[in-house]
């Protein structure tokens, strides 16, 4: 009896240091943006206070009115979207058709191959933006929406390979083979089969490719430099006059950019958990 | 429908594994054809190479009049059956039926009406809206068959259907399918590793050991006729017992002797065969278990054999009971080619591995450790070469 108790004891202890370490680690995590989001919301006077305020004391909708009266922040939503979303549409149909190959053929040099599409994203995109401007001009492109799109998906692609090959090789293999014996081409096996039930990990991949191109910066300020192609990451720094910059509405941009990717993943974390292929096979 | 015919086909890996050796059968239309053998004997190989989902190395495949060495799964219609069922989990019971009709452009109403056809057959009418991990394994396998039949293929293929089921639930899917092929009469191939399975479904048996068909028989037959020790060991259960003995001439009579026991053979089955090569000679003696019975419930012992044994473990089945014994002065013989088998039931150190076995009648008056008097039916002892372990008579 004594036993039990005690041991119950150090359950509830347990437990306790348990909750506790993931408030903590919640509060580190999210402190960043609940600091920008108290700055979106405040007064421009308690913004500058000495010392800061730890919870707002005056609340308002200024930056709010401020970012959405101003067209350039709309346009720049649009072109954050358009820019994203085709580098993801794009990256998935390549990336899952390389994947797709290379998880299931035998082929020479598999391995160097994917290191060498590995590296690539690891090259430092600052190292080639300059000749990329001068290639880019010439082209006539700079300024469009090609621009941002073709590094984007460069940079992006890899990350989508790696990811789509992972979740490819763990489908089993019999289910292609059904299919064409059931009548389908490979590409129709590919289609009809593999990619719906891949869907967890394209889904996943999407949303990691579509984050990384709604957040890049570099291409974005370097080859944009006209409010109709710029996207929100180079107009946020934007909110400010020669003589003073406007804080509050650059958190509130900050807060207002951040929903759309939390939108994302809360809509398709269910399906990225879901187990698919459950009941395809037995087990 | 159509025949399926193998002529010389040949299957190898890499540069030099030989996973089919010069495969040579005629499947008619219609026939159930089991390919049996132990794990990687190649049988599973043989029937994908008639999905064509492997390639044929040498030879030629037919299935009807065409050679289908190079035609793709797709355009060889024939349908199959896999060992984990391989349903599409995105797809309910209907879209896993229809998948393949759809694929073929077959108009909504047909696919529906073969669908609910086929749901009837199988008993799946109420679960046509389920997906597959919302059934229990007897229905996914169900399904697995239902993608088959609608489909109306020329062939069924099978690879090891029921052996993720458990025991009760596989004897009653042998049954189904049993029941199925002779209500829709499709050329079927069924690949298994187990023998009751073989025995009761096929039409005929492909028994198949390291790429090489030992033989192709109806299952009684090759119960009855096993070409070779292999074949012999492998067909039936508990399995055939190999002892070490000796041809002799006696009285005019050839009798085979092993340990005390002498065994007249019946002269129907000396012809055609020439013995004498094996006269006061060295052969193997093959007995069935059954062939052996307890001589006390024996009604007529006319043509059996008797032999005095101490039984050493005696497990009972209910409606018959296994002896097992050592036969004094007899030795054991251990063929090579069931030598991976003895390893895989892990009997060749023990000494179960030197142990015959009758299969007797509950009845027996046999106990563990007192002797018994064990007969022989003589007519139905098997012969092999011990070289060559062929069957000796015919």
């Amino acid at each position: 009896m004594a036993a039990a108790t005690s041991s119950g004891s150090g359950n509830l202890w347990r437990s306790v240091a348990f909750y506790a370490f993931i408030a903590f680690f919640l509060l580190v995590a999210l402190f960043p943006l609940l600091w920008v989001f108290k700055m979106s919301i405040i007064t421009r006077a308690e913004i500058f206070a000495s010392p800061p305020t730890i919870l707002p004391n005056t609340l308002t909708g200024t930056s709010y009115e401020t970012i959405f009266s101003d067209a350039r922040f709309q346009r720049a939503i649009l072109n954050s979207v358009i820019v994203a979303g085709v580098t993801t549409v794009i990256c998935l149909f390549l990336g899952s058709i390389a994947a797709y190959a290379i998880a299931r053929l035998r082929f020479r040099f598999k391995s160097p191959f994917l290191t060498l599409i590995l590296a690539i994203a690891f090259f430092p995109p600052v190292a080639i933006i300059a000749p990329l401007f001068v290639q880019f001009s010439q082209a006539g492109i700079i300024n469009t929406y090609a621009s941002l799109i073709i590094p984007d998906v460069v940079f992006a692609l890899p990350l989508t390979v790696w990811l789509l090959v992972a979740f490819f090789k763990e489908l089993p293999f019999d289910l292609e083979e059904a299919a064409k014996v059931d009548g389908a081409t490979t590409l129709q096996a590919f289609w009809k089969v593999i990619v719906p039930l891949s869907a967890p990990g394209v889904f996943t991949t999407a949303i990691l490719t579509f984050i990384f191109a709604w957040n890049e910066f570099l291409f974005a300020n370097t080859f944009a430099f006209d409010i109709s192609v710029q996207p929100v990451t180079v107009v946020i720094p934007q909110f400010a006059t020669i003589y003073t910059v406007d804080y509050g509405a650059q958190a509130a941009a900050a807060v207002v950019v951040t929903i759309p990717l939390v939108i994302l993943v809360l809509i398709f974390q269910r399906r990225i958990v879901s187990g698919l292929t459950a009941g395809a096979v037995k087990g | 429908m159509a025949e399926i015919t193998f002529e010389d086909v040949k299957k190898v890996y890499g540069e030099d594994v030989v996973a089919i050796q010069d495969m040579n059968l005629d499947i008619p239309d219609g026939e159930f054809v089991v390919f049996v053998g132990p794990s990687g004997c190649g049988k599973s190989t043989a029937l994908r190479m008639v999905a064509g989902l492997e390639d044929i190395t040498d030879g030629k495949l037919f299935i009807g009049d065409e050679v289908v060495n190079d035609v793709p799964p797709r355009e060889r219609d024939i349908a199959m059956v896999f060992q984990n069922y391989a349903l599409y989990p995105h797809m309910n019971v209907r879209e896993n039926m229809a998948f393949a009709l759809k694929l073929r452009k077959v108009d909504s109403d047909e696919i529906d009406r073969r669908v609910n056809d086929a749901a009837k057959i199988l008993g799946l009418e109420n679960f046509l809206n389920r997906k597959p991990v919302a059934l229990s394994g007897g229905q996914r396998q169900r399904v697995a068959l239902g993608r088959a039949i609608v489909r109306d293929p020329k062939a069924f293929l099978m690879d090891e259907p029921l052996s993720n089921l458990d025991a009760k639930l596989r004897v009653q899917m042998r049954t189904e399918i049993a029941k199925l092929h002779n209500r829709i009469g499709v050329t079927t191939i069924y690949v298994t590793h187990d023998q009751t399975e073989a025995m009761t479904m096929a039409d005929r048996i492909v028994l198949l050991k390291d790429g090489i068909v030992q033989q192709i028989a109806p299952p009684q037959e090759m119960y009855e006729y096993p070409n070779n020790v292999f074949v012999a060991g492998f067909i039936g259960s508990p399995a055939m017992n190999f002892v070490k003995g000796h041809l002799e001439k006696d009285n005019g009579n050839i009798v085979a002797a092993f340990g005390e026991a002498r065994v007249p053979l019946s002269r129907e089955k000396l012809e055609n065969v020439d013995l004498d090569p094996y006269i006061n000679n060295d052969v193997v003696v093959g007995i069935r278990p059954e062939n052996i019975e307890d001589a006390e419930v024996v009604e007529n012992p006319e043509g059996t054999t008797p032999i005095t044994v101490e039984p050493q473990v005696i497990e009972s089945m209910g409606n018959e009971k296994y002896v097992y014994f050592e036969l004094s002065q007899a030795e054991k013989a251990h063929m090579e080619s069931l030598a991976e088998e003895e390893a895989e039931v892990g009997g060749e150190d023990d000494d179960a591995g030197e142990l015959l076995v009758a299969r007797v009648s509950p009845e027996t008056v046999a106990r563990e450790g007192k002797e018994v008097r064990l007969l022989i039916d003589s007519s139905k002892v098997h012969l092999f070469d011990p070289e060559t372990e062929e069957a000796i008579l015919q």
